[in-house]
């Protein structure tokens, strides 16, 4: 029997779980990423990963977790997987337990729960406030064994730019550039797995990290993938506002007791602390009694909006509003949130174990991403896999906090085994693809770079391109959308794109060019910029992150379904697929009671 | 009134192989700046203070909330991390320099693969059977899991290394953050099955032996990692470890 090979693309959790379970089936894994996959953005995870254990004798059960995920999610994810994640998340957690991570223990040894948003149950394993660095840690070991037993390979430093599909569409191969040498070079593979993450930078500032672009999502959009539900973005409540990030505050600092408040007059001068309970306003708690300052992100967003823009509350009339943990034990801070009280720490210069924080929201998670089916986390393109934030499956018009890690994790691992299954399926392997296949694409790459390199007249500069998408994607479409708005936000893209002909490199060396490799990026950023912002302006309804005051309800006749977009001759085409809502029956979604 | 500036000097190199130059710009201030920040400007208007073109500056960075490691270089004559380095905080004129104890690449970036090369080397790793479903790994008290959970918080940063007088040409000592790890893994229930393998790969040249308890590593260590007790710890493992060894002939 032939033995196939499969690329990895992307070493964050879920490429990382995709490699583990390729590797234990002794096929060989070649896994590229651009930062060495320790340092990939889960690390950013902070407050944990659901589960229904059940461990805290609440009744809760892998039902309880599917329908919180459904009814968060606006009933836009397709359920049959959505309840396999549920199902499987306690079995995830035992595994990441065996591989060590240090999740914080009860008196009893056993794993700790902390509440999270959009759920009345104690579902959420931790390691501190900072759980995504340590299930990156434990999968990167497990990776980095599987590498020194030679069946795992790294290409750290290096980006992807395209996949190497053969005449009939099938894909036989990626192209990608060492970040180092710029070199551009072609790679064999039977079947190719995108673990790529989030879309941050489209939005400019998010609290997402440097890499999370979006670049990889938007060159497979442009050779045929189709990219869905681009409009569903999640814009996190509580971030510390900064000029480079904007430092995710996170809602596990409301899972141990965290209340969100402002003063009951405007521009009240007074320090917090001299604010007397009775002059603060717990709008959270007052507007949505049952779930209180855990209410799903999308409200707690839309919440923090009216009280700052509408009601004029933010403090001293800025846009922010208090985070306060400082009535939380310090000896509980420290155990269980430390991580994320540093940072406020060491950025703002204030102590959050005795001054509120000041907080305000930004842009966070993609819940669209590349099109998979309902089964193998297979793209439309055959031999093409995704898995993780890239992808659009789990979590509807909006995501619960904490159900990220279980996804990349769950979805990870079936695309994994998905992938061996398909390229030992083949009849014919990459072996036997012509070698005029793979340097075709390879110089159509080349001469990407090449032109952009070459090109010595241009006036514009790619940071300055780069602010002006992400400050128009912010300002008209994230947490409140117009229809015009968003017209002109398209003729912003347009005028961009425009000028991004023009860009100027200002590094034309071919060593270590970090400013080529983010002008490639930008590039592909442009136009997922455009499938969102398209996405949004044709949804006219209210669904989970998408919020249009014009359209402000849920209108399942019209809009239940899945936006698709594809790339049709170099234009954005919209098409629409039904929602198997097969399991949960629909109902309406409100968090001033019990569900 | 005119924008209050001030002066950042990067140590540049554009290869390897090339020579080294000092170059200066003036930046216009901002509160809230730190080091990331500039570097962005200076990409943004590549004009060195003279009013010479230049190009960006080349450096590692991911995060920018100080957990994934990357963004390590010399910040006035100290290893830390670029992102939490304000500029209010700084003394001007900034100087930024790359990494020295690690090949250099190009600017303020250097390849620091040699660490995740040690992290193999030392089995750097939970061995599990599979990832199978067959229940919850071991139990584990609340005071364990707090010392696990301080090692564990290693970004691999290279700061420890960096000012560690013993990690030098003429020595190959693994450093402080591997020596860490290693402590971590063998106070596993399950990785500690496996601690001579790891206390194997600290024994001989260039491990936990060179260390001569400068102790350094603890004081620049951005996650505040007990350092210095892990290397008191593992020292006195592969001690033990030898002697067992010794007795046992092998």
């Amino acid at each position: 029997m032939r033995q196939p090979k499969i690329i990895i693309v992307g070493g964050g959790l879920a490429g990382l779980m995709a490699a583990i379970k390729v590797a234990e089936t002794g096929v060989p894994v070649d896994l590229f990423s651009i930062v060495p996959v320790k340092r990939s953005h889960s690390v950013c995870a902070q407050g944990g990963i659901n589960a229904a254990k059940n461990l805290k004798g609440e009744g809760d059960s892998t039902w309880k977790h599917f329908d919180d995920t459904i009814y968060g999610g606006d009933f836009l994810a397709n359920q049959p997987l959505v309840k396999g994640m549920c199902e499987a998340a306690p079995a995830i957690i035992d595994l990441l337990d065996r591989m060590g991570v240090m999740f914080n223990r009860t008196p009893e040894g056993l794993l700790d729960f902390r509440r999270f948003g959009g759920t009345l149950y104690h579902r959420t394993a931790f390691a501190g406030a900072t759980t995504g660095q340590q299930l990156l840690y434990a999968l990167d070991e497990q990776v980095r064994r599987f590498e020194s037993e030679g069946k795992v390979k790294k290409f750290e430093g290096w980006t992807f730019l395209s996949s190497v599909l053969d005449h009939s569409g099938v894909c036989r191969g990626i192209c990608a550039m060492d970040l180092k040498t710029m070199e551009i070079k072609t790679f064999a593979c039977d079947a190719a797995i995108f673990c790529t993450g989030g879309i941050g930078a489209v939005f400019g500032r998010s609290t997402n990290s440097v890499v999370c672009t979006g670049s990889a999502q938007s060159a497979l959009f442009q050779q045929g993938a189709y990219y869905a539900n681009g409009e569903f973005i999640q814009v996190h409540p509580t971030a510390i506002p900064g000029e480079d990030k904007l430092r995710l505050m996170s809602e596990s600092a409301r899972g141990e007791g965290g209340r969100v408040w402002v003063p009951k007059t405007a521009q009240d001068p007074r320090p917090a602390k001299q604010i007397p309970e009775s002059e603060r306003f717990y709008f959270l708690e007052e507007w949505y009694p049952k779930y209180g300052n855990l209410v799903p992100r999308d409200v707690a967003t839309r919440a923090i909006h009216k009280v700052v823009y509408e009601m004029k509350l933010g403090l001293a009339g800025d846009p922010a509003v208090y985070l306060d943990v400082t009535h939380i034990p310090r000896e509980v801070l420290e155990r269980k949130l430390e991580g994320i009280l540093e940072i406020y720490q060491k950025f703002v210069g204030a102590d959050p174990h005795v001054e509120p924080m000041k907080v305000f929201p930004a842009m966070h998670y993609t819940m669209g991403g590349l099109w998979v089916d309902n089964e193998n986390q297979a793209t439309n393109i055959s031999g093409v896999y995704a898995a993780g934030e890239c992808e659009y499956q789990y979590h509807g018009a909006n995501r619960l906090g904490a159900n990220s890690l279980v996804s990349c994790i769950y979805g990870g691992g079936i695309a994994g085994s998905a992938a061996v299954r398909y390229a030992r399926s083949l009849e014919s392997g990459c072996e036997n693809t012509p070698p005029a296949v793979y340097e075709r694409e390879r110089v159509r790459q080349q001469d990407i770079s090449d032109a952009l390199l070459n090109q010595h007249t241009g006036t514009e500069n790619p940071l300055t391109i780069w602010r002006e998408m992400g400050d128009v994607m912010t300002e008209n479409v994230t947490v409140i959308r117009y229809n015009a708005a968003m017209q002109k936000t398209l003729v912003k893209l347009d005028e961009l794109s425009e000028r991004f002909k023009h860009i100027n490199l200002q590094d034309r060396t071919q060593w270590s060019n970090q400013t080529l490799n983010f002008v490639r990026e930008l590039d592909n950023m442009l136009i997922l910029a455009k499938v969102i912002t398209l996405g949004a302006i044709a949804r006219n309804e209210t669904r989970g992150a998408h919020y249009k005051p014009e359209f402000p309800n849920r209108d399942d006749a019209n809009w239940l379904k899945t936006t698709i977009a594809s790339w049709d001759g170099g234009k954005i085409k919209l098409e629409y697929e039904a929602v198997d809502t097969s399991l949960i029956p629909l109902r309406e979604r409100k968090y001033t009671a019990a569900k | 009134m005119a924008d209050k500036t001030f002066i950042v000097k990067i140590k540049r190199q554009q290869r390897p192989d090339e020579a080294v130059r000092w170059e200066e710009y003036e930046l216009r201030y901002r509160p809230h700046m730190n080091v990331i920040i500039c570097l962005r400007d200076i990409a943004e208007k590549p004009f060195t203070r003279s009013g010479s073109e230049s190009t960006p500056v080349s450096y590692e960075a991911n995060c920018l909330e100080e957990i994934c490691g990357a963004c390590a270089m010399i910040v006035n004559g100290m290893p830390r991390q670029a992102c939490t380095a304000l500029v209010d905080d700084l003394e001007k004129p900034i100087r930024l320099e790359p990494l020295t104890k690690f090949p250099l690449i190009r600017d303020l970036q250097v390849d620091r693969s040699s660490m995740f090369q040690n992290l193999k080397r030392t089995k750097c790793w939970i061995p599990i059977d599979g990832t199978y479903d067959i229940g919850p790994g071991p139990r584990m008290s609340e005071e364990k899991q707090q010392v696990g959970y301080a090692l564990s918080q290693c970004i691999t940063c290279g700061n420890c290394l960096e000012i560690c007088p013993k990690v030098n040409e003429h020595s190959n000592f693994v450093g402080a953050a591997i020596v860490s790890q290693v402590r971590l893994f063998n106070m596993h229930p399950t990785g500690e099955m496996h601690a001579g393998g790891r206390l194997d790969a600290l024994m001989g040249p260039g491990g936990i032996e060179d260390c001569d308890n400068a102790q350094n590593c603890v004081k620049v260590c951005p996650k505040g990692i007990p350092l210095t007790e892990s290397l008191a710890a593992v020292n006195g493992q592969v001690l033990v470890h030898a002697v067992k060894s010794f007795f046992r002939g092998s």
